[in-house]
């Protein structure tokens, strides 16, 4: 583990390279037990993304965490083919209304197409701390 | 208070060298700033304003000023990464406007490809602790990614192409033939663009701009020190600048800060888009460019790839001429940062100076837009409206 001002590098088994703060780690041990956690605000009621100690839409600090349903849409997405190993990056529209970047993952990433469904996806070898990812799926029902 | 005619740009150059084995940063920086400084007829001891971004070593401004002898009254080192040097231009006319300074200094300069090829790691601007790193960097979401993105939105919502924005990098090149300093001289087609090998999907290699060394400087003076020079100068009509971000998880990747910059440029010049001549418009990146002209006004929102297609940005054949040194996408991108050869080129332009190839015939009124940081995420915005000293 390295870092500076507080940050710390820390390597996850999916081979991710992790950096977390005090600020940041609850949301990260979150992510390792399966649970996508997003900023929410008792004066406005909006969610926020990336979590921080206040809203970021009204400056309250009357915030705390608030588990999300862990299911979205792709909004953007784009495939880095210029390494050895192609992989996905997305932007996900969660069903609350944010938007969050991410990995697509254990999916074929050349059939993703905007507007897909997909869900959060937990690392079956993740330690202490994890990344959210998600994967394709069909709604259930 | 505007700064509409209160400063005039006495001075620019751009370094004719791309890879600068063998110079040191401050170094490049000390060249550009002789450079711009000759251009206007005036010494560095006439300098008592200096601006600087990120790519100046040390703290601000502060280790360059000892590093140049500079004597200063006043000193600004506002870093938005490519868009640093527009915002400069922006803080340098207000200075002069409130007679804070007289003669202002801007430099950009680095060695990118130099430290590459030495096995030196480049500079970091974004250091572990920066709000959101551990959200972004562990995904691996590369600049060029992050950019694909924005432009693969855009194709979903309003139908652009990547034939379309191929358009951009082959109206870059028809311009960088004419430039004997330019990093890729060769005119490509929209079908070259297309076979280019894909980067980071749907952002081919020839939609990204080239890596470069060396820099540009400009000098800003007030009235009085315009009249003193025998230097064709060019007026600052009008700025504008913003930040765009992903807003807490509200993320729209359709538009850039130049919906804010925009208008707020074109308001203070008292010009509409439809007035400019020439545009230098950032091109880190072919859908940098269509976003932008969009969110500028030169046409609607979604209409960006019509509105590039078909050689409507080559001098001479289109209606809007722009980028005419070729830009980043083939002629030059110090740093990893366009933004002051943007300006350098619009004042080529103004002066008629611009290569015979590619001046617009009379051009009087010109626009220089830079970007920051990322379409993908958050950008420094920052757009300024030049003219000719009778405009």
């Amino acid at each position: 583990m390295t870092g500076i001002s507080g940050a710390h590098r820390v390597s996850a088994h999916s081979g991710h390279e992790l950096i977390v703060t005090a600020e940041t780690r609850p949301f990260f041990e979150a992510a390792a037990r399966g649970v996508l956690l997003l900023g929410h605000c008792a004066d406005c009621g909006s969610f926020h993304y990336y979590p921080r100690p206040f809203c970021p839409h009204c400056f309250s600090d009357s915030v705390d965490m608030r588990e999300a349903g862990g299911w979205g849409t792709i909004y953007s997405f784009s495939v880095v083919r210029n390494v050895e190993t192609p992989y996905c990056v997305a932007y996900v529209a969660l069903d609350e209304g944010m938007t969050l970047l991410t990995n697509i993952v254990r999916c074929d990433i050349e059939a993703l197409g905007i507007g897909q469904s997909v869900r959060l996806v937990t690392d079956p070898d993740a330690g202490d701390v994890a990344l959210p990812l998600f994967t394709r799926a069909g709604r259930p029902g | 208070m505007s700064i509409r005619g209160k400063a005039h740009i006495a001075g620019a150059f751009e370094h004719p060298c791309r890879l600068a084995l063998g110079k040191t940063t401050p170094e490049l920086h000390a060249e550009v700033a002789r450079g711009a400084l000759a251009d206007a007829g005036l010494g560095m001891a006439d300098v008592d304003g200096f601006f600087c971004g990120g790519d100046a070593p040390g703290l601000g401004g502060v280790d360059m000023a000892e590093y140049l002898g500079l004597k200063l009254k006043h000193i600004d080192s506002t870093e938005t990464g490519g868009s640093s040097y527009i915002n400069h231009v922006n803080h340098a006319a207000q200075a002069i406007a409130a007679g804070h300074c007289h003669v202002a200094l801007i430099t950009l300069a680095g060695r990118l490809v130099a430290d590459m090829k030495e096995g030196l790691a480049p500079p970091s601007y974004w250091p572990d602790d920066t709000p959101g790193r551990g959200f972004e960097t562990p995904y691996r979401a590369t600049t060029v990614a992050m950019y694909a993105m924005a432009a693969r939105r855009h194709m979903h919502e309003y139908g652009t192409t990547g034939e379309q924005l191929a358009w951009i990098k082959v109206a870059a090149s028809h311009h960088a033939q004419h430039n004997e300093f330019a990093k890729l001289r060769k005119v490509v087609t929209v079908e070259e663009v297309i076979a280019s090998p894909m980067v980071a999907d749907p952002l081919h290699r020839l939609d990204c701009c080239v890596m470069t060394d060396g820099g540009g400087a400009l000098v800003l003076v007030s009235a009085e020190v315009a009249r003193s020079l025998e230097r064709t100068t060019v007026t600052v009509l009008g700025a504008g600048e913003t930040v765009k971000h992903l807003d807490g998880g509200r993320v729209d990747l359709t538009f850039t800060g130049a919906r804010v910059s925009g208008p707020a440029a074109f308001a203070e010049a008292g010009v509409a888009p439809s007035d400019i001549q020439y545009a230098s418009v950032y091109d880190s990146f072919t859908i940098t460019v269509l976003q932008t002209l969009e969110d500028l006004g030169f046409c609607e929102k979604g209409e960006g790839g019509r509105f590039v297609a078909d050689g409507n940005l080559i001098s001479g054949v289109g209606a809007l001429p722009l980028n005419t040194d070729g830009g980043g996408l083939c002629n030059n991108h110090p740093a990893n940062r366009g933004g002051i050869t943007k300006v350098v080129e619009a004042v080529r332009q103004i002066r008629g100076e611009a290569h015979p190839e590619v001046q617009v015939p009379g051009c009087t009124l010109a626009l220089a837009h830079a970007t920051g940081g990322s379409l993908g995420s958050r950008m420094g915005s920052a757009t300024v409206i030049l003219g000719s000293a009778d405009a």
